[in-house]
């Protein structure tokens, strides 16, 4: 396990820099995950976010693209526009939550 | 477990694997269990920041085609992975009942039927291409296929097309 500290805070994160505490996140650490990888959240970033976070609080996992399109209201072209390459995992890691574990 | 404390590593979304990394499936199969895995692949290709392009040919054309992408079929006849004994499965019905819990399946855990999928990957910036030779077989043209298909392509626009590519054939 390792303890690192970003923006100030001391958080548990992996190998690759997920935090793999969800609880240890707050919105300054989003800002300051997003600008490590050259994201500035807007109004849609957080959208997306917040629905992540509760999703994975209710159901204990990430949601996928399908599921941000789906239920979160974020639709795909826009998750691209959001979090452009690997969308789905760099919600994840703003967000402070593990990457998606599912297939589709 | 031991707690070591570290400078934050930062994870590298736009790593050399998948820089300029580009995919091409070609989907020959028009039965609904092999219509899936290129689909599933496609799908998580382009989640993955991957170029990617399917290709539809031959049996695949059911796949596009209008009047058949919502309903292609799953039958256990002759296929030994449904462990039921092969002399039932010829049985009036039995299509249609095996397409019917293989449909249920696929919706309970959640994964969409050809349409919204196709719907999906083409949201996600992939590619649909259709086969010349098919089309003509068929006697099909841009108007029976789905309105995403990109264009209907000859075999060497096909290889034109993959150039560099990974190839997968389904």
């Amino acid at each position: 396990m390792t303890v690192a500290t970003i923006g100030g805070h001391d958080v548990h994160v992996d190998a690759e820099g997920f935090l793999t505490q969800p609880e240890e996140w707050d919105d300054g650490l989003a800002e300051v995950l997003a600008a490590q990888i050259g994201l500035e959240l807007t109004d849609r970033h957080w959208m997306a976010i917040r629905f992540a976070r509760d999703d994975h609080a209710t159901n204990g996992e990430t949601p996928t693209l399908r599921r941000m399109a789906n239920v979160g209201g974020v639709p795909t072209k826009e998750m691209f526009t959001l979090f452009p390459g690997k969308p789905a995992k760099k919600l994840a890691y703003v967000a402070g939550l593990p990457k998606p574990t599912g297939c589709v | 477990m031991t707690t070591t404390y570290a400078p934050a590593p930062v994870p590298t979304f736009e790593d050399a694997g998948t820089e300029g990394r580009k995919l091409c499936i070609i989907c020959s199969k028009g039965s609904l269990d092999m219509a899936y895995p290129g689909l599933v692949l496609a799908n998580a290709a382009l989640g993955e920041g991957i170029e990617t392009h399917l290709f539809f040919t031959f049996w695949g054309f059911d796949m596009i085609n209008k009047e058949t992408m919502g309903h292609l079929q799953f039958t256990p006849l002759g296929n030994p992975a449904t462990h039921m004994p092969p002399m039932l499965m010829g049985l009036p019905g039995m299509t249609a009942f095996a397409t019917h819990m293989m449909k249920k399946q696929i919706e309970g855990i959640d994964v969409p039927g050809v349409p919204e999928f196709l719907e999906m990957i083409t949201d996600a910036g992939g590619h649909l291409w259709a086969c010349r030779m098919s089309a003509d077989m068929m006697h099909l043209d841009e108007d029976d296929l789905y309105e995403r298909v990109e264009g209907i392509i000859s075999a060497s626009d096909f290889i034109d097309l993959s150039a560099g590519a990974q190839v997968i054939f389904v």
